[in-house]
């Protein structure tokens, strides 16, 4: 079936194959953790996976996998760059990882990583602003499309001057999604991007993703609000599926904490 | 997006020995251009002599250096003759130290701190020489005014700065970098750190950083090196390294930090 389907379509724009990860805790008297024994994954373009399954399943864990902020301990990630090159991210250096995170892999984290005195703006334009280098005018560019972005997802204009730092949890989210969407990349990782937002800007969000996926990118998303999951998923994917153990071994206390693997 | 088919900096199998103490074994990284590389360990580890050898002030008992020169040829940096060893010391490259009673002229003016590099390439014409370092001053976060003071009259965050604008002048493709913020206190450094991390993103500066503070890591380096015991025990993406660390050593050293 894989086969037949990869001989009709493009080649997917990820694909997991035979991934383990598990931590080793070399301070902890060498414990291990086990999280995947072994995931399987494609995602085309115009996809939205939503992954499913209970906190401490690994779902983050899967996430950071693919943006290469963990490191798989066996198996292969490849994903489709935007010129059809495919990359392994088990086997590529780091200059390689560097450059699929500016032009290929979209990743929203559920936390901003504040950068001390850069005002809202450009910590959105960023990613745009990086791409113009010394071109003054693309640079210029940059801030503007951020300025549509904060506007669209409502962050006050009054704000924008202003690093993010001291902003709300809701707010962070926002500015978060704003910087990580502002420039179009082939596959994009959700990691519960609505989490602490109204229904007014879930919606815009919701919005923000279907109109990711028509433009051909491949999603790959965490959502706790199952309305939110439902609006924008093509395809429903429980990561349980991804462990050797069933589901009901879990309360065992060799397994995995929430705690450890948030 | 340019290709560059040679790295700026290789390093391969450098190590040092003082005495019986093996300082920095076999180590070997490629540097490419615009990148940032954090060196972190804990003292002693071997990470400043490391960057001395890269930077040729230390001459290695093994391995080899290579940078890329202008003209796209790779010159071994300890071979070289000491002639081009100081021409690029003053031109293609930097060096910030950590105290930067170290780095600059404490009782010259900061004006000529900052052109001495120029002057040692010949600028002479002193009008031009004095609005290039108040151009520098500014973008430093130096009051102008100040270019006539010595930096025995300026703060350690200023100093530092200035020591910065002194390196960077001539445009460099490599600065080399020991600690640069330890020894300041937090907002200086918030500021200092947030002046780097523009500075070198504007000018697609490679940096070689030796820190032994993890967020300064983390707000800086694409990639990062962990020493231990002179050897480097692990490398990789900075973020991965800190947030999946795999080695022993790494893991201590990350979850003795409350926030990396």
């Amino acid at each position: 079936m894989n086969a037949i389907t990869s001989l009709v379509n493009a080649t997917p724009v990820l694909a997991i194959e035979r991934v383990a990860k598990r931590f080793t805790m070399h301070h902890q008297h060498g414990a291990v953790l086990q999280v995947f024994d072994r995931v399987d994954l494609q995602v085309d373009a115009g996809e939205c996976v939503v992954l499913d399954g209970p906190s401490g399943m690994g779902k983050s864990t899967l996430l950071k996998l693919i943006y290469a902020n963990y490191r798989a301990s066996s198996g292969d990630i490849w994903v489709k760059q935007l010129d059809g090159q495919r990359v392994n991210l088990s086997t590529a250096d780091p200059r390689a990882l560097v450059a699929l995170r500016r032009h290929t892999i979209g990743y929203v984290s559920q936390f901003l990583r504040v950068i001390p005195r850069v005002s809202t703006l450009d910590v959105v334009a960023e990613p745009l602003a990086e791409d113009a280098g010394g071109n003054l005018a693309a640079r210029e560019d940059a801030r503007e499309k951020a300025g549509q972005w904060l506007a669209r997802l409502r962050i006050p204009e009054r704000l924008w001057s202003l690093p993010p730092a001291t902003f709300s949890g809701g707010e962070q989210q926002r500015v978060n999604i704003a910087r990580s969407l502002i420039k179009p990349r082939p596959l994009l990782l959700l990691d519960e991007p609505t989490a602490s937002l109204d229904a007014a800007n879930t919606r815009t969000v919701i919005q923000l993703i279907l109109e990711a996926r028509s433009n051909g990118a491949a999603v790959l998303g965490i959502f706790h609000d199952p309305a939110v999951a439902d609006a924008v998923a093509t395809r429903r994917v429980p990561v349980a599926a991804f462990r050797a153990v069933s589901p009901d071994q879990l309360a065992s206390p060799h397994q995995p904490t929430q705690g450890v693997l948030a | 997006m340019s290709v560059h088919p040679s790295p700026l900096l290789r390093v391969r199998g450098v190590s040092k020995r003082f005495g019986q103490l093996l300082a920095v074994q076999e180590a070997s990284f490629d540097l490419w251009p615009g990148e940032v590389l954090a060196i972190v360990g804990e003292s002693g580890s071997g990470k400043t002599t490391l960057l001395n050898a890269l930077a040729a002030r230390l001459q290695p008992d093994g391995g080899e250096v290579h940078f890329l020169g202008r003209d796209g040829q790779l010159q071994n940096v300890h071979t070289m003759s000491q002639a081009q060893q100081r021409l690029l010391a003053r031109t293609d490259w930097g060096f910030v130290t950590q105290h930067a009673a170290d780095g600059l002229r404490m009782d010259v003016s900061a004006g000529a701190n900052v052109c001495e590099r120029l002057m040692g390439l010949g600028q002479r014409h002193y009008g031009e020489l004095r609005s290039q370092a108040q151009a520098w001053l500014r973008r430093v976060e130096i009051d102008p005014i100040r270019i006539d003071d010595a930096p025995r009259t300026f703060s350690g965050g200023m100093r530092q700065r200035l020591q910065i604008a002194r390196n960077l002048v001539t445009q460099p493709r490599l600065v080399f970098m020991d600690e640069p913020t330890s020894g300041l206190d937090v907002s200086v450094q918030a500021r200092l750190l947030d002046l780097l991390r523009q500075l070198t993103r504007e000018m697609q500066l490679a940096v070689v950083i030796v820190t032994h503070d993890l967020a300064v890591a983390r707000l800086l380096a694409h990639r990062m090196v962990v020493m231990q015991g002179g050897r480097v025990v692990e490398t990789g993406l900075t973020d991965q390294v800190l947030d999946d660390p795999q080695h022993p050593y790494t893991q201590l050293l990350v979850s003795s930090v409350l926030q990396p």
